[in-house]
């Protein structure tokens, strides 16, 4: 089961991004791309030629294989709501976090590998904002670990029911950490309120202008470990609510499945009726996230 | 086997004897430190190994004719670990420092450099060893003078000169808390043996604020940091690779050395050290962020990592002292750390001091593109860069995971839901995570924009990778990081017996620490697998490219046709966003002139950001003292006949007072 949630996540992935352009289509009044667009764009990008800019040097050509590298090795240790992930052991909630890290520290240098000003400033913002966001995160984790007694996300995860959730009155809490992981999911994968994927224009971009200079089959890593990421991500918010609902491994299997695609849908109705924040603003809204799961860890832990 | 931890302390006089005998253009200084440390760390290795080993420790107690204190040497766990970096880097920083010192030749006289090396890694080794309180101070000494004299060494340039007087103080006035500390300690105890130290109870919480004082100014606590960013960049790079790599550790040592002897530990230390150690480590990553000058930018990177240190400590102290048994991980994360951090360290200030000397400039804004012209440097720096963020697989992560599993255990599996230790678990759980995204910034910022991209000015062009001598100890270091960080189940055993001899009580949480070995063990398998994955997509990826067209280009200016290096991202606007979100904390200056005309004339722009502990604490205070001090010149003026007045004044005085 475990494998067969991993072929699942590598499989539908990209699919994510056809949800959400489709939402966003609708709400323009417009067809929207077909739904399989993402795949074309992956097979089509990845029979292309090359050209690399004679400044880059060999971190440029490593940056997309180490980033989908640990999306993919992230994506192991990651369980899919009730379904325990491939590889599991004490305290894989760090590697989780810090393996992401590393897929980061090469696409900022990729980016500012070529040189252009553009790229490093997306380079600047993204690494600023995720910087803000790992608090968050990590305590957020910590307080699923002390509701659940558990420092692995597996055990985290499998350990949510719905008694737990209602008996304890932790319903408000979870509120509290669903909003904070989402903010972090729209700041981790750029989406708007904090990025704008459709643009690279200087006033929005952070991660579309970093991969300016990628093409070919170094783009299609890129996005498609851009999908994966979104996928993982998902899966922490998703997992929270999940368990609630069915008990059963394939019953969990398939609501993730539905719930990652309503939260596609969620990402792209947020992204038909809202602007970018400034870019000043930011840091605040990391600020709200952290918050946020700082109250979530009080109420569990009071 | 006692007398061997003699031979290292022999060896590194004999060498500097020689040194300070030796002709002063003499070419061979450099091989004799050379050998002197190399014959230290090949015998040192022996007692090392068997105190590690778990064989007992060592004691060597000889004659001494001194009125106070005895010559009375030991080496215990404690001592052995931290030896580990005094012995081994010493060597690597004087292989190094043979190619480092050779364009210093037609100006000074590089024995000295050579001599007063060889007296800091026999004062550190001292340091160590002294099992005696009046031993410990002059090893201290010893150790803290050499060091002065070596950030002295390039003295023709007025900032060097003003480092040597900031570091010369900031040791002075730490010193001084040791010295109240031994003597209230002895006073105690009865003696200043560290054997009749042990079970200190009476003084404990005075001697703890003392000793985090004078300690904490060497180790570079955040608000004692300010000689840091002054001296490192001051010294020849191998000599504050050696200081900040281990100098700097002693003051760790110094510290845990004097919890061991207090009988029972006060959760308000754990409390203390957790909040100095936020404070360190965050106001540490954020001040190296900001900084042009990359030796200053890796000094301020090195108050990071001991608030990292005591966060370790902290949440180990405070978890113990609490009876958690998770407490025992923190101590040895933190041990760990000071090792894992010795090696990065010093690799990244060697590979700066490369830079710098390739270059001949620290500004990071002039540099960029060094990664074709220097690629072995730039392969050494991103390994270290990536060890010093706490990334997998190399060996930061291992330390700073088990300070996270610490502390997530404190929170998580505390028995008696202690309210206070999970506050502060959780505290250093989300401070830890801040600090590792910020360092990501930070070292993303130094390789991008020193190795990546064009270079911005024309100091880059005749750049090239040091000869093998300089290289080589670089390569060593950062194999060290890989193999601590894939290694990292081992050396967790290797820390174990350490850890469980400074909480000398939690011998049997062993088991914690057996745990997290076997942890460091998995988290090696899935790296092996991430490594397998990026090896088979970099296959696939050449696989898919092989029959297309693949050409060079300039990179895609978004039109524009005319962008020169000048125009590149530099590090001051990488950080822009940063210093704008913490603006209230920088207190930043920027200038840039001219400009508001509608036909605007030549301007430049140019930011700075000054620490605020020297520009409102340090410089007010002893600008203070010194127009305090100034008006004491009307008694002191120079004036001999002043002086004959003062003596004839005296004499009489003490006439009629005895005849009173």
């Amino acid at each position: 089961m475990p494998l067969i949630s991993l072929l699942t996540a590598l499989i539908l992935a990209p699919f994510l991004r056809s949800i959400i352009n489709k939402v966003k289509a609708f709400f323009a009044g417009k067809q929207g791309p077909p739904l399989l667009q993402p795949y074309y764009d992956l097979y089509k990008l990845s029979r292309k030629g090359a050209v690399y800019s004679s400044v880059t040097s060999w971190v440029f050509r490593a940056g997309p294989v180490v980033a989908l590298g640990t999306s993919v090795t992230a994506l192991i240790l990651m369980p899919t709501a009730r379904i325990s992930s491939l590889f599991q052991f004490q305290g894989d909630l760090l590697l989780f976090a810090y393996i992401l890290g590393l897929g980061r520290f090469f696409t900022i240098a990729a980016a500012m590998d070529t040189g252009s000003s553009f790229e490093g400033m997306g380079a600047s913002r993204e690494a600023l904002y995720s910087a803000l966001a790992e608090p968050g995160l990590l305590l957020g984790l910590g307080g699923l670990g002390l509701i659940t007694r558990s420092i692995s996300l597996s055990a985290m995860y499998g350990g949510i029911n719905v008694d737990f959730v209602l008996s304890r009155g932790l319903l408000p809490a979870f509120l509290f950490i669903l909003v904070a992981f989402f903010i972090i999911l729209l700041a981790e994968n750029s989406r708007i309120p904090v990025d704008d994927p459709t643009t690279h224009l200087e006033l929005t971009m952070i991660h579309e202008v970093m991969i300016l200079d990628h093409c070919g089959v170094d783009l299609a890593m890129i996005e498609y470990a851009g999908a994966l990421k979104i996928w993982l991500m998902g899966l922490l918010i998703t997992g929270l609510i999940v368990p609630v609902f069915t008990t059963s491994l394939r019953g969990s299997l398939a609501l993730s499945i539905v719930s990652l695609f309503l939260m596609a849908m969620l990402i792209g109705i947020i992204e038909s009726i809202m602007a970018r924040l400034k870019l000043i603003r930011i840091p605040r809204l990391m600020a709200v996230a952290f918050i946020f799961a700082a109250f979530w860890v009080i109420w569990v832990a009071g | 086997m006692t007398i061997l931890i003699l031979l290292p302390l022999l060896s590194y006089l004999v060498s500097a004897f020689l040194l300070l005998i030796s002709k002063k253009k003499s070419s061979s200084s450099g091989l004799i430190a050379l050998a002197g440390s190399l014959i230290a760390a090949l015998c040192g290795i022996f007692p090392v190994v068997h105190v590690l080993g778990g064989q007992g420790s060592l004691d060597f107690m000889s004659v001494w004719n001194l009125p106070l204190g005895s010559f009375h040497l030991h080496m215990d766990l404690l001592s052995a670990w931290f030896c580990i970096p005094v012995l081994f880097i010493s060597v690597l920083a004087v292989c190094y420092g043979i190619g480092y010192m050779s364009h210093y030749k037609t100006q000074y006289s590089v024995k000295y450099n050579w001599f007063f090396l060889q007296l800091l890694s026999g004062g550190m080794y001292f340091v160590l060893l002294a099992w005696d309180g009046i031993l410990f101070l002059m090893a201290w000494e010893i150790m803290s003078f050499a060091a002065w004299f070596l950030v002295m060494f390039d003295h023709k340039k007025k900032e060097v000169r003003r480092a040597g007087w900031v570091y010369l103080a900031a040791t002075h006035l730490g010193t001084a808390f040791l010295f109240a500390m031994f003597i209230i300690a002895s006073n105690e105890s009865g003696s200043f043996d560290f054997n009749h130290m042990a079970g200190l109870s009476a003084s404990v919480n005075i001697l703890f604020i003392l000793a985090l004082i004078g300690f904490g100014s060497k180790a570079g606590l955040f608000g004692l940091h300010v000689w840091l960013p002054e001296a490192h960049p001051a010294a020849p790079s191998h000599v504050s690779g050696l200081m900040s790599g281990v100098m700097i550790k002693a003051g760790i040592y110094g510290l845990i050395r004097m919890v061991m002897f207090m009988d029972v530990w006060s959760p308000w230390w754990g409390w203390t050290l957790i909040a100095i150690g936020i404070c360190s480590g965050l106001g540490g990553v954020l001040y190296a962020v900001v900084q042009h000058d990359l030796k200053q930018l890796l000094a301020y990177s090195s108050v990071e990592n001991i608030g990292i240190i005591c966060m370790g400590f902290g949440i180990g102290i405070l978890g113990l002292s609490y009876g958690n048994p998770a407490g025992i991980i923190g101590i040895a994360g933190a041990l760990l750390h000071v090792l894992n951090h010795s090696v990065f360290k010093t690799v990244l200030f060697l590979s700066a001091g490369s830079v710098a000397h390739a270059t001949g400039t620290r500004n990071i804004d002039s540099m960029g593109g060094l990664a074709r012209k220097m690629p072995v440097t730039s392969g050494i720096f991103v390994i270290a860069s990536l060890s010093i963020c706490g990334l997998p697989p190399f060996n930061g992560f291992v330390s700073e995971v088990m300070i996270y599993l610490s502390s997530y255990k404190s929170a998580i599996f505390n028995s008696s839901m202690n309210t206070d230790l999970m506050l502060a678990a959780l505290a250093v759980i989300s401070v830890l995570a801040l600090i590792g995204g910020l360092a990501v910034m930070c070292f993303t910022k130094v390789f991008g924009v020193v190795f990546l991209g064009e270079s911005r000015t024309d100091c880059c062009q005749g750049s090239e990778d040091p000869p093998p001598s300089m290289l080589w100890p670089m390569i060593i270091l950062v194999f060290c990081c890989a193999l601590l960080g894939f290694g990292g189940a081992g050396a967790v055993q290797m820390v174990i017996p350490v850890a469980q001899s400074v909480c000398s009580s939690a011998a049997y949480y062993g088991g914690e620490l057996t745990a997290v070995s076997k942890l460091m063990g998995q988290i090696s398998i899935l790296m092996a697998a991430f490594i397998l994955f990026c090896l088979l997509l970099w296959a696939l990826r050449a696989y898919l490219q092989k029959n297309r067209t693949i050409s060079q280009g300039p990179t895609w200016g978004c039109g524009y046709q005319h962008g020169t290096g000048r125009m590149q991202y530099t590090g001051s606007s990488y950080v822009e966003p940063l210093l704008y979100a913490f603006r209230t904390l920088f207190h930043s200056k920027y200038k840039a002139p001219g400009g508001r005309d509608i036909l605007p004339e030549e301007s430049y722009f140019s930011s700075h950001t000054p620490d605020l502990f020297m520009k409102f604490f340090y410089t007010p205070l002893f600008s203070f003292l010194a127009s305090f001090f100034a008006k004491l010149r009307i008694i002191q003026n120079g004036r001999l006949n002043l002086y004959i007045f003062y003596i004839i004044l005296t004499l009489g005085g003490i006439l009629i007072w005895g005849t009173l």
